[in-house]
């Protein structure tokens, strides 16, 4: 009886195991070119979802521009830009519910835009009047997660919270390729699969984590692989290919919310920009490999799908054009509105109520500004001019 | 309020702590008990002994073991409506966590300008003096004190357990609650009613004339025999229990320390950049002129915590804080 009940849990676990293991090549339903990889394209999201998702990414790639336009003017500290990889960013919102949350990380900017939180708001972090611009409530994105892979478990906690009320809340929790050697991916995988928890762990494989390559963060087959040492299915799919994004991550989505439990899901992409403005990515990697990814435009190849199928037409894409412009608009006259941060924030949020300790170094912050004071004539000397539009 | 009528009942600090943790659990449906072993085992000290029985295995329950997994874990719980209590097994064996615990335990309701609160409490069994093998008696209050957005209590009694711990679970803020695991069975009458509020606030555990010590957890016990000891040679000592490391009371201790004009800060942990170098300092700064000595500090050595054999010598003792108390510059020495 004892081998017996060894072979059959064996024997479970191989057929599992098996089923657990991503596509040896990552999904893709539209090729480089916008051509269907499967025959009459039947596995394809429904057309309007497609359209929808393009008015999207038009819409986060003029939002990557506009944002490091804001840099260089002086407006933001700093933008980590998802340039290249905005069918992730609009994915990762579009297959959520309202009920749902988003997890994005710092560069993850357009996937909250795309979600509805107003994007001075979500910038409100690389401008510096404060750490989190928005209310996480609001729209339900956490707070853009800085240091790597540490707002997965919060994404399982969230997920689980919502479970144990009975709530059909599902968890989408993005991060990089760099974020899954960190202890806390593994952790969170780990409690996601025990406790069944309906999150959606999202990487996207850029395949840089600053300078650093894939090959030096990994040497498994892919990092959807991790998903099976935890009893997490895994898929691998082409992260510029919109079209396999929504499939593989609204599948994954629908499969939690059914109490099937988490899912690992891979987005093939590339990180077309340096990591930050501060970075120089000419030190570490060549023309040529970045001019083989712009091939692989995500935009380029949904757009000329939608064109062959006469689902977009010169005035539609305009149209979309004409919304982004807007966004871009909006974003540059918020950003360029000058907050005069108040001092008094840096000790009212640290506990519900100020220590007495607190209360002490808050009058003697304000008894300096009050010997401070510029004189009249100095006023607005020094502030920052204002940045044109582009 | 509880299943029982009785108002008063004598626990040791284990069993207090699992009674706050028992009511805690009944009246709000949110509170939820998770950790390493705290399921059918109970706990390793047996402190949730009995809670998933009761409770069931939603409220009460064993996780994979991975203490920044758990506290993240909480993390997320606590955004999404739940009040988590968790246990770091040990003290030593919090330190995986100590990211999720610094990053963003502390840092989420400053970052989100108090749109997000996290109301959790991580229950921390700590310190030493019960023989324990290394990586098992770490004094590690001075890291948590360090970060601001944390409340740190340490109750030294069954009385002030149960009262700091209902408190911390019904706090908007995260609380490290520290368990001094030498007290866990020590006794004492345990009242269930409202009562004073603890967090935030020392207390005058024994009046006195000649000189004042101040202690937290662990210690409490060994100052208040010190000042039995010191009250046998004919000197008065008052001993100020601490209790809230964060937040500090400065009010109590100060005016404790300017009615003797002498002070002694005894913990168990390094004395270098710790607990009682911040209190020696802020009695320094804030009652100097009140001082007849200066202050002195009673802690553990600046080493790695010794192996069972040889923590006598790095614990606080009464003969270590009466030879302290000798050196305060008395007139009649």
């Amino acid at each position: 009886m004892e081998s017996e009940w060894k072979f059959d849990q064996y024997i479970y676990m191989v057929i599992n195991e098996d089923l657990m293991l991503p596509t040896r090549e990552p999904v893709m339903l539209l090729d480089p070119e916008g051509r269907p990889t499967a025959g009459d394209g039947a596995a394809l999201p429904a057309p309007d979802d497609l359209v929808r998702g393009l008015a999207g990414m038009v819409a986060a790639r003029r939002f990557n521009e506009q944002s490091s336009v804001l840099v260089r003017q002086g407006r933001l500290a700093v933008y980590p830009s998802s340039y290249g990889q905005e069918a992730c960013q609009v994915a990762a919102a579009q297959v959520l519910d309202d009920g749902d949350w988003l997890f994005p990380t710092y560069r993850d900017t357009a996937a909250a835009v795309a979600r509805g939180v107003d994007p001075v708001e979500v910038l409100g972090l690389l401008k510096g009047d404060w750490h989190s611009g928005y209310d996480p409530y609001e729209r339900r994105v956490a707070p853009l997660a800085t240091p790597l892979a540490t707002q997965l478990p919060h994404a399982v906690g969230v997920a689980h919270a919502g479970r144990l009320r009975g709530e059909p809340t599902v968890v989408l929790a993005m991060c990089g390729d760099g974020a899954t050697s960190e202890g806390d991916f593994h952790e969170a995988l780990n409690f996601a699969a025990v406790f069944r928890a309906p999150v959606v762990f999202f990487v996207q494989n850029n395949q840089y984590a600053i300078s650093v390559p894939l090959s030096r963060q990994s040497a498994a087959p892919s990092l959807a692989h991790k998903g099976v040492g935890y009893g997490v299915p895994g898929e691998l799919v082409d992260g510029n290919d919109l079209a396999a994004l929504l499939a593989v991550l609204s599948a994954a989505v629908g499969r939690a919310r059914s109490g099937a439990g988490p899912q690992l899901v891979e987005g093939r992409t590339y990180r077309m920009q340096a990591h930050t403005n501060a970075d120089d990515a000419t030190r570490y990697r060549t023309d040529a490999e970045v001019a083989a990814w712009a091939d692989r435009d995500p935009l380029r190849r949904l757009d000329a799908y939608l064109r062959t199928q006469g689902l977009l037409d010169d005035a539609r894409a305009a149209a979309h054009a004409d919304a982004a412009e807007r966004l871009a608009r909006h974003t540059r006259d918020g950003i360029n509105v000058d907050v005069v941060p108040d001092p008094a924030d840096l000790f009212a949020h640290v506990y519900s109520r100020p220590t007495p300790q607190l209360v002490e170094q808050l009058a003697q912050v304000r008894d300096e500004l009050s010997r401070d004071e510029p004189s009249p004539d100095a006023t607005g000397a020094d502030a920052p001019n204002r940045a044109e539009a582009r | 309020m509880t299943s029982t009528a009785v108002e008063h009942e004598t626990l040791s600090t284990a069993q207090a702590i699992n009674r706050a943790l028992r009511d805690a659990l009944t009246e709000d449906p949110t509170v939820l008990v998770f950790g390493e072993d705290v399921g059918a085992l109970g706990g390793v000290f047996r402190v949730t002994d009995g809670l998933t029985a009761e409770f069931g295995e939603d409220r009460c329950f064993d996780t994979p073991l991975a203490e920044a997994g758990i506290a993240g874990f909480a993390v997320g719980l606590a955004m999404n409506g739940m009040r988590p209590v968790i246990e770091m097994q040990f003290d030593a064996f919090a330190y995986p966590a100590f990211e999720q615990v610094v990053s963003h335990i502390a840092k989420m309701r400053n970052r989100t300008r108090g749109r997000v609160e996290l109301p959790l409490v991580i229950r921390v069994p700590y310190a030493g003096g019960v023989g324990g093998v290394e990586h098992h008696s770490d004094s590690s209050e001075s890291y948590y004190a360090h970060t601001p957005g944390l409340h740190v209590v340490a109750p030294s009694n069954p009385a002030d357990a149960y009262r700091l711990l209902r408190e911390a679970i019904a706090s908007p803020d995260p609380v490290v609650f520290l368990e001094p695991k030498k007290l866990y069975w020590a006794k004492g009458e345990v009242s269930f009613g409202g009562g004073e509020p603890g967090i935030g606030t020392a207390v005058v555990r024994r009046e006195g004339t000649d000189a004042t010590l101040i202690a937290y957890g662990p210690s409490v016990p060994v100052a208040l025999d010190a000042a039995e000891a010191a009250a046998r040679d004919g000197r008065s000592l008052q001993v100020v229990d601490l209790r809230s490391i964060v937040p500090f009371d400065d009010a109590t201790v100060c005016a404790a320390v300017e009615s003797t004009g002498r002070a002694v800060v005894i913990a168990e942990a390094a004395g270098f950049a710790s607990v009682a170098s911040e209190i020696a300092a802020r009695v320094s700064e804030r009652c100097f002129h009140s001082l007849a000595a200066p202050v002195r500090r009673v802690t553990g050595f600046d080493i790695p915590y010794p192996p069972p054999k040889l923590e006598h010598l790095q614990l606080p003792s009464v003969d270590r804080i009466l030879d302290a108390v000798d050196d305060l510059q008395w007139e009649d020495a």
